[in-house]
């Protein structure tokens, strides 16, 4: 089970360029908006057409342009969960599920399938409803069912929860992720959010203006982003430009610092991230003395911006979150991080 | 009294109506996936008769079907003739009222949400299913404003019908033409008649439209 594509397109002054293999389990797209996370997904379903390129899904050859190889979305086999989850709002449940079936034409057959989805799905007692009576968690329901119901061989899923409040969506992300796991084949989520996922995606690859990253280990993505973008992308606040000074030693012009750093740093080094939360009063490596400049409140942590005590004034401040349980009585003079969390980011 | 007006611009309305439904959404439909150039070019022809005086569009109808021009002589070959019959009214109301459903077809087209269609496509349904089962439904209101507007205008119409099929009593006279003939030959009770018949079709197709936009309400809010 595997899906495998390497595509080109151009739109206007946009350019698309992307090669992916995805195995089974959930494979993240992680990108800002407009980088061509959502295109990628319509050249996959058969909604765009790439210009160069090929798409095997299965070893079913889904596009090839060279052997003018180009299936309509009807044959691909490949279920789509949009944004918005486009429920035909004119059916009812039970007939937007239907529509899934639509190949299957013994009536007895079709009725029992869409029972169980209902059943399976927990949509009871809304089988007669319309769309527009659902509440965005249970258009998400229908809208799963509604596509699994046809048994596809890949999940497309297109920011899967922008539709919905962020309290609803925390429930729902576990949710999905349950149904997710049952789902036999490889998937792929679109987001750009870094905790959907961290929370959905095993491999994660990370997209910029139409180029795709190399798949790696969602964890290892976050713990060593690797690049600037993929340092945005996962959440990582502090990032500033920096050049190698020794085998384990990096140079921040504009924090004024040398820092040590765990990974072995290589000639094109472009720049240093540090999360957040890994600064520490106590910790004794790459200390250097800080004068605090602005206090954020968060529900449950504080963010302390701070700027180090060489640091060139016009740069921006750096940010330290500590939990409120966490933060010390009178602010800390000096700030050190671990080399382990000093990465060095290339390009 | 002489009721075959009434019947004639009916006919003339129901028919004209029928082809400006279907070919006005066909059109629209194709236009709007157009490239740009080609959509304006055409839009601007198509939506041409909705401008134009219907005198200046009954001219330019005159001048095509009329005996002096080849497609004129054609159709006589085949036994049409559109200049002074009661079927060359339909053409004419037809004309005119083209661009009110082509127009509203159009707007109801563009604002459709394509997901609809690529999520149907996805789902393995066919293009025709979606178009009939999930785009038009979807167009409903804004398409069936349309053919009652266009309905609404091929019943009464004047200036093109009067160019093309004239007033013959009993053979090409409408509801619109009759009045205006009574009024020149003085014959205001005759008049005042076929305007009151005129407000009472007014009256039942106005309703007509608000009892549609009424239930369509009701159909989208049900418990």
């Amino acid at each position: 089970m595997s899906l495998e594509l390497e595509i080109q397109k151009r739109m206007g002054s946009f350019y698309l360029d992307v090669s992916l293999t995805a195995g089974e389990g959930v494979t993240g797209l992680l990108g800002a908006s407009g980088c061509g996370k959502s295109m990628t997904l319509r050249c996959i379903a058969g909604i765009l057409r790439p210009d160069r390129g090929r798409i095997v899904l299965n070893g079913r050859v889904l596009f090839d342009s060279e052997r003018h190889i180009h299936l309509p979305p009807q044959q691909r086999r490949v279920g789509y969960l949009f944004q918005n989850y486009a429920l035909f709002p004119n059916m009812t449940v039970e007939q937007n599920i239907a529509c899934g079936l639509h190949g299957q034409w013994d009536r007895a057959a079709r009725q029992k399938a869409v029972a169980e989805m209902i059943e399976r799905m927990r949509l009871e007692g809304l089988e007669r409803h319309r769309p527009h009576q659902l509440s965005g968690g249970q258009q998400q329901r229908v809208a799963l069912a509604r596509i699994l119901v046809g048994q596809p061989e890949l999940l497309l899923l297109d920011e899967p929860f922008s539709a919905l409040d962020s309290y609803l969506r925390e429930q729902l992300l576990t949710e999905l992720r349950e149904r997710l796991k049952e789902f036999e084949g490889p998937a792929l989520l679109v987001t750009h959010s870094r905790d959907e996922a961290y929370e959905l995606c095993s491999r994660l690859a990370i997209m910029e203006q139409g180029r795709l990253t190399a798949c790696r280990d969602t964890r290892e993505v976050f713990s060593d982003p690797g690049t600037c973008q993929a340092a945005v992308l996962t959440g990582c606040k502090n990032i500033a430009p920096a050049r190698k000074a020794g085998e384990h030693l990096v140079e921040v012009p504009s924090w004024g610092v040398r820092l040590a750093c765990a990974q072995p740093v290589r000639e094109e080094l472009q720049a240093v991230a540090i999360r957040a939360h890994y600064f520490g009063g106590s910790i004794e490596e790459n200390a250097f003395p800080v004068r605090f400049v602005e206090e954020i409140e968060e529900p449950f942590a504080w963010i302390l911006k701070f700027q180090y005590a060489g640091q060139d004034p016009a740069s921006p401040p750096l940010w330290w979150r500590v939990s409120k349980g966490a933060r010390p009585q009178t602010l800390p003079e000096v700030l050190g991080v671990s080399p382990v969390d000093v990465l060095p980011l290339y390009g | 009294m002489d009721l075959f007006p009434l019947w004639n611009s009916l006919r003339i309305a129901a028919i004209a109506s029928v082809a400006v439904f279907f070919s006005g959404i066909l059109l629209a439909y194709y236009v709007a996936r157009l490239p740009r150039v080609l959509k304006g070019l055409l839009d601007v022809v198509l939506t041409l008769p909705l401008v134009l005086p219907p005198t200046v569009c009954g001219w330019f109808l005159l001048l095509i079907f009329g005996l002096n021009h080849p497609v004129g002589r054609w159709l006589k070959q085949w036994g049409f003739q559109f200049v002074m019959t009661w079927y060359g009214g339909v053409l004419a109301a037809a004309v005119v009222a083209f661009p009110l459903m082509y127009r509203t077809a159009r707007g109801a087209f563009e604002s459709f949400d394509e997901t609809l269609a690529w999520s149907g496509k996805t789902l393995g349904l066919s293009n025709t299913y979606i178009f009939w089962r999930i785009r038009m439904p979807a167009c409903r209101q804004g398409i069936l404003a349309g053919a009652v507007l266009a309905f609404a205008r091929a019943l009464g119409e004047y200036g093109a019908t009067s160019m093309l099929i004239g007033y013959t009593p009993g053979r090409t006279a409408t509801i619109s033409t009759t009045v205006y003939q009574l009024w020149r030959t003085n014959d205001d009770a005759g008049a005042v008649k076929w305007v009151l018949i005129n407000l009472a079709i007014s009256g039942v197709v106005l309703l007509t439209v608000n009892l549609l936009e009424k239930k369509q309400k009701e159909g989208g809010r049900r418990p």
